[in-house]
C-alpha cells in the first residue's frame, strides 16, 4: 500500500512536472500591492498594472510603446463637425472572461459602456458610492465638466456629447479609469448583494483573466483563449509583490522573476554589465521642476525668475540627483511628446549673466526659500540633494536659500497655498501623452484654483493658446498652437524646468517583445519567453 | 492562580481604553490626510476635498468621530480601510498569520541558540567562547536589519543559490489558504516539495528577524545565569555530590529563566517593529508592512484599526508571560 501511494505520489509530481513545463510562466516582481481590481476609483499606477492593464480592455487604447491613439473596444468612431458629439462603434463578438465566480451569457455590447462610465459620475447610480466614490480620475481629467452626455444608440453604437469640444477625450478613453466592465456581471453581484467584489473578483475583455489574489503577495493571472486582440503568447502571468527595489533585483538575478521595475538609480550601472540581463530604457514622460510663486515679491518679476533660471547648473543636478540617467530640460513638455518645441533655447547656466540681472532688477542680498519634496518620485529620484545643489548654485550668485521640507501630504497642501514662500520643487507624469495634460493642467490661469499650477502663473497669451488647442481636433494645427504656448512659457519662465527622468526596465534576458510603456505602465500581453 | 489572573484582566481594561485613545489622536496628529493624498500631485479643488472628507466622516469634531469610532470598537467593528475599502478586521487576520509564523520561529530560532549559548557562556566564564559568544551577541545586536538582510540574500540566494530571495513558497505551488500558516498550509496541501519549499523560504527571514532577539536573549541568560551560579544553593547542589550537568540544568537554569522569560515576552513588541523591515525586504505578506502602508496612506481607520488589534495581540501574549511567570515563580502567583 505504502509503495502504490508512493508511486502515485511520483507520478503525480512526473505529471505536475510535465505541465509545469508546458505551460509559459513570466514572472513579475511588481512593487506593490494593488488597493484593488476596479481602475476606476483608484490613481496609482500598481493599481492599473494590477487590473486595467492585464484585465480590462477600454474604447480607445494607446499603441504599446507610444501615446498614440488606436482602435480598441471601438473599431471607429465619427467625430461632428464641431467638435461635441462622438459616436463610437463598437466591435462585435468581444467576449468576457469565463471564471469560476462569472460565466458570461452575451458579448461585449453599448450596455457596458454606459454602465462603467456613467458609475462615475451619476450620483443616484448604486455602483457611484460601492468603491467609496472616489473617482479620482474622472474627476482630475475634468469628464463631469466635459461630458454632457452618454447614450446607447443601439447594442453597437454610443454617442458621447461633449459640452465643448474637446481634442484630448480620445486620449482620455484609452486611460485606465475608462476600463470596461461587464454590466451583466455587475447585475448579478447587486441582485447577490455581493457589490464589493467588483472591486476584488474583476471580469474583463482584456488579454489576461483573474485567478487569485494573496494579499499582499501573489497575483496571478492566465492568458485569455478569447482576447479580441489575440491570446498572449504567455499562459501563466504572475505578479510576486517585492516592495524593495534592491530586492527586486536580488530575484531578477536569482531567476524568481523575469521583469523587476523601478530599479535603484545606483544599482543601474551594475544591471548594464549583467550578461543575464538586458536593461531597456525609455525617456519617461514627465518633468521636474522648481515653481517660483510669481504672486510674491521679487518673483513676479520675470527678470529675477530668468536670473535665477541662469544660475542653476542642471548638468551638475543631472549627474548626482539622476545618477546621469535623465536629461536637462528646458520646456515644460519631455521631448518624447509630439509639439514640443525644440526651436526654443534654454537659458543658459551663466552665473556671471544671473547676477547682473538679479542687479538690473533692483534685486540685492536675496534669501529665499527652496521646498524640497519628502520622497523620492520618478521625476525627482532625490529632491533634497537637489535642492542642496540649487542652495549652491543660488549662492554662486548672492541668493541665500533655506531649504524647507515637510511630510508629503502637509507638502502637497503647503505648496498649493497661495501665500507660499519661496520656490517648490515639485514634478509631474504624464496621463494620456497629450500636451493639454501638461500645458493646461500644470500652467492654466484654471489650474491656480485647483492648486495643480505651483507657480501660480496666470498668464492670458498662455491660457488662450492652451485653451484654443484643446479644442480644435486637427493635429497640426495644436501642433502650432502648442509650439507658440511653450513661446510663452520660456520668455515668462515660471519654472526652472530641470530635468525629464529616464525609465529603465530590468527583464531577464530570455524576455522577448517587451516594450516600455511611455506613461509608466506594464503590460505583458504581448510579451514572450524562450524556453 | 484564578485570582492572579482575574487580577490581569482587569487591568487590560484601562490599557485597552489607552490604547485606542493613543491610536486614535497619534495618526490625526500626523500632518496632511487621506484625502490630500488621494489627490496626489494632481491637486482637487476644495468643493470635492470637502465633499470627500464629509463622506468619510473626517468633517465632524474630533470628539465627536472618536466616539463614533470607539462605539463601534465596543461592538467589535474596526472600520473599513479607505483605500482598499475593505474591513480592517478581515485585512489585519488575512495577513496575521504571516507574521505570527515568521515571529514564532524567530523566536524559537533565539531561544534555542540564545539560552544554550548564555548559559555556556555563564558557565565558562572568561572563556574564549565566552568572549566569542557576548562579542557576537553584541555585533548582532547593532546591525542594522536592511543591511543584514540585503547582505544574506546576496550571500546565500544569488551567490550560492542555497534559499530563495524572497516571497512565502515558490510560484510554482498554488494551493487554497485553510490556516494561513504556510508551514500547515503546505503539508495539508499534499503537493510533493511544497513544504520544503516553505521552510527553505523561512530559513533567511527567520534568521534576520531572530538576530536582535538572539542577542538579548544570550546576554540576559548570562547575567541571569551567573547571578544564580554565585548562590548558596547552587555550593550546597554541588557539595552534596551532583553532577555539573545537573546543578546547571536543573538548579541554576531554572532560576535564571524567570528574567529570561520576561525577556523574550518583551522582545514580542520587538519583533513587531524588526517585522516591519524583515517583511518588506522579504516581500513578506505580514501586518507589519500593512501598518507602513497605512501609516503612509494616512489611512485612518486601518491605522487605528491595526493598532489596536495588534496592542490587543501583545496584551495577551503579556498575560500568557505573566501566567508562565507565575507558573515557574510560586512566589508570584501568592502575592497579594
Amino acid at each position: 500500500m505504502k509503495t502504490m501511494s508512493r508511486l502515485l505520489a511520483a507520478t503525480m509530481l512526473v505529471a505536475g512536472l510535465v505541465s509545469a513545463a508546458h505551460a509559459k510562466t513570466f514572472v513579475y516582481c511588481s512593487e506593490g500591492s494593488p488597493e484593488g481590481f476596479d481602475p476606476a476609483p483608484y490613481a496609482s499606477g500598481t493599481t492599473h498594472d494590477a487590473s486595467s492593464v492585464p484585465v480590462y480592455s477600454r474604447l480607445t487604447e494607446f499603441e504599446h510603446g507610444t501615446t498614440s491613439v488606436i482602435p480598441g473596444l471601438a473599431e471607429s468612431w465619427d467625430i461632428s463637425e464641431d467638435g461635441t458629439v462622438y459616436t463610437f462603434h463598437l466591435r462585435k463578438g468581444v467576449k468576457f472572461h469565463t471564471t469560476e465566480y462569472f460565466k458570461p451569457t452575451r458579448d461585449f455590447n453599448a450596455d457596458d459602456v454606459i454602465f462603467s462610465l456613467t458609475r462615475q459620475n451619476d450620483k443616484n447610480s448604486p455602483w457611484y458610492s460601492y468603491a467609496g466614490g472616489s473617482w479620482e480620475y474622472w474627476e482630475g481629467m475634468d469628464m463631469p465638466k466635459l461630458v454632457k452626455s452618454l447614450e446607447k444608440v443601439d447594442d453597437y453604437t454610443v454617442k458621447l456629447t461633449l459640452t465643448s469640444p474637446n481634442a484630448p477625450m480620445l486620449a482620455n478613453l484609452a486611460m485606465a479609469f475608462a476600463s470596461i466592465m461587464s454590466k451583466e456581471y455587475a447585475d448579478k453581484l447587486a441582485a447577490e448583494g455581493k457589490q464589493s467584489d467588483l472591486n476584488q473578483l474583476p471580469i474583463g475583455t482584456g488579454p489576461f483573466q483573474f485567478v487569485a489574489y494573496e494579499k499582499d503577495a501573489v497575483i496571478r493571472y492566465q492568458a485569455f483563449a478569447d482576447y479580441w486582440n489575440g491570446k498572449p503568447k504567455i499562459d501563466d502571468l504572475v505578479f510576486a509583490i517585492t516592495p524593495d527595489a534592491s530586492v527586486r533585483v536580488q530575484k531578477l538575478k536569482a531567476g524568481e522573476c523575469q521583469a523587476a521595475p523601478y530599479p535603484n538609480p545606483a544599482d543601474i550601472d551594475a544591471l548594464k554589465t549583467d550578461s543575464n540581463i538586458q536593461l531597456l530604457d525609455q525617456a519617461g514622460l514627465n518633468i521636474g521642476y522648481l515653481a517660483y510663486n510669481t504672486l510674491q515679491k521679487p518673483f513676479d518679476d520675470v527678470r529675477v525668475r530668468k536670473a535665477l533660471n541662469m544660475a542653476i547648473n542642471k548638468k551638475a543636478i543631472i549627474d548626482a540627483v539622476y545618477q546621469g540617467t535623465g536629461q536637462a530640460a528646458k520646456n515644460p513638455i519631455p521631448p518624447t511628446m509630439w509639439s514640443y518645441n525644440d526651436q526654443i533655447q534654454d537659458d543658459p547656466y551663466d552665473p556671471e549673466a544671473a547676477k547682473k540681472l538679479l542687479a538690473e532688477a533692483g534685486v540685492k542680498d536675496l534669501s529665499m526659500k527652496v521646498w524640497a519634496m519628502p520622497v523620492s518620485r520618478p521625476y525627482n529620484p532625490n529632491a533634497r540633494r537637489m535642492a542642496e545643489l540649487i542652495q549652491a548654485d543660488f549662492a554662486n550668485v548672492g541668493v541665500k536659500v533655506e531649504i524647507v521640507s515637510f511630510e508629503w501630504a502637509e507638502y502637497l497642501k503647503r505648496g498649493k497655498e497661495k501665500t507660499r514662500d519661496g520656490a517648490l520643487l515639485q514634478g509631474w507624469t504624464g496621463d494620456n501623452g497629450d500636451p493639454d495634460n501638461f500645458l493646461f493642467a500644470l500652467l492654466s490661469c484654471a489650474a491656480v484654483d485647483s492648486g495643480s499650477n505651483r507657480a501660480f502663473w496666470c498668464n492670458k497669451d498662455f491660457t488662450d493658446l492652451v485653451t484654443k488647442a484643446a479644442t480644435v481636433s486637427d493635429v497640426a494645427e495644436r501642433t502650432k498652437l502648442y509650439e507658440d504656448a511653450q513661446v510663452v512659457f520660456k520668455k515668462e519662465a515660471p519654472w526652472a524646468t530641470i530635468a525629464h527622468s529616464t525609465t529603465y526596465m530590468p527583464l531577464a534576458k530570455s524576455v522577448t517583445g517587451y516594450k516600455v510603456d511611455p506613461l509608466g505602465l506594464h503590460w505583458f500581453e504581448q510579451v514572450d519567453v524562450a524556453e | 492562580m484564578f485570582g492572579f489572573i482575574l487580577r490581569r484582566l482587569s487591568l487590560l481594561i484601562p490599557t485597552f481604553l489607552g490604547v485606542s485613545l493613543v491610536a486614535f489622536f497619534f495618526i490625526r496628529l500626523l500632518p496632511g490626510d487621506p484625502v490630500l493624498l488621494l489627490a496626489g500631485e494632481r491637486g482637487m479643488s476644495p468643493d470635492r476635498y470637502a465633499e470627500l472628507m464629509h463622506r468619510f466622516g473626517f468633517d465632524l469634531p474630533l470628539w465627536q468621530q472618536f466616539i463614533y469610532y470607539f462605539t463601534d470598537l465596543l461592538h467589535g467593528d474596526f472600520g473599513t480601510s479607505i483605500s482598499t475599502k475593505k474591513p480592517i478586521f478581515t485585512e489585519f487576520f488575512t495577513l496575521f498569520p504571516a507574521t505570527l509564523e515568521l515571529s514564532f520561529c524567530a523566536v524559537i530560532f533565539a531561544v534555542a541558540l540564545g539560552v544554550p549559548a548564555g548559559v555556556i557562556a555563564a558557565v565558562k566564564r572568561n572563556s574564549w567562547f565566552d568572549h566569542t559568544a557576548m562579542g557576537t551577541a553584541l555585533v548582532g545586536y547593532s546591525m542594522p536589519i536592511f543591511w543584514w538582510a540585503l547582505l544574506l540574500i546576496i550571500v546565500f540566494s544569488v551567490m550560492l543559490g542555497w534559499t530563495p530571495v524572497s516571497g512565502r513558497i515558490s510560484l510554482m505551488f498554488f494551493f487554497p489558504k485553510v490556516t494561513g500558516f504556510m508551514l500547515i498550509d503546505s503539508l495539508l496541501s499534499g503537493k510533493a516539495g511544497a513544504f520544503q519549499s516553505a521552510m527553505s523560504h523561512l530559513i533567511l527571514p527567520t534568521i534576520v528577524l531572530g538576530t536582535i532577539p538572539l542577542a538579548v536573549i544570550a546576554r540576559q541568560t548570562r547575567s541571569a545565569m551567573l547571578e544564580v551560579l554565585g548562590e548558596d544553593y547552587i555550593r550546597t547542589a554541588k557539595a552534596k555530590g551532583l553532577s555539573p550537568f545537573r546543578v546547571v540544568a536543573v538548579h541554576a537554569l531554572r532560576n535564571a529563566l524567570i528574567p529570561v522569560i520576561t525577556t523574550i515576552g518583551l522582545q514580542i513588541g520587538v519583533l513587531m517593529a524588526g517585522a516591519i523591515l524583515t517583511e518588506t525586504i522579504f516581500s513578506w505578506p505580514g501586518v507589519g508592512k500593512w501598518m507602513v502602508d497605512s501609516i503612509f496612506r494616512r489611512d485612518y481607520p486601518a491605522v487605528q484599526g491595526g493598532l489596536v488589534l495588534i496592542a490587543l495581540i501583545v496584551m495577551a501574549v503579556n498575560l500568557i508571560v505573566d501566567m508562565l511567570y507565575g507558573l515557574v515563580n510560586p512566589k508570584i502567583r501568592h502575592q497579594r
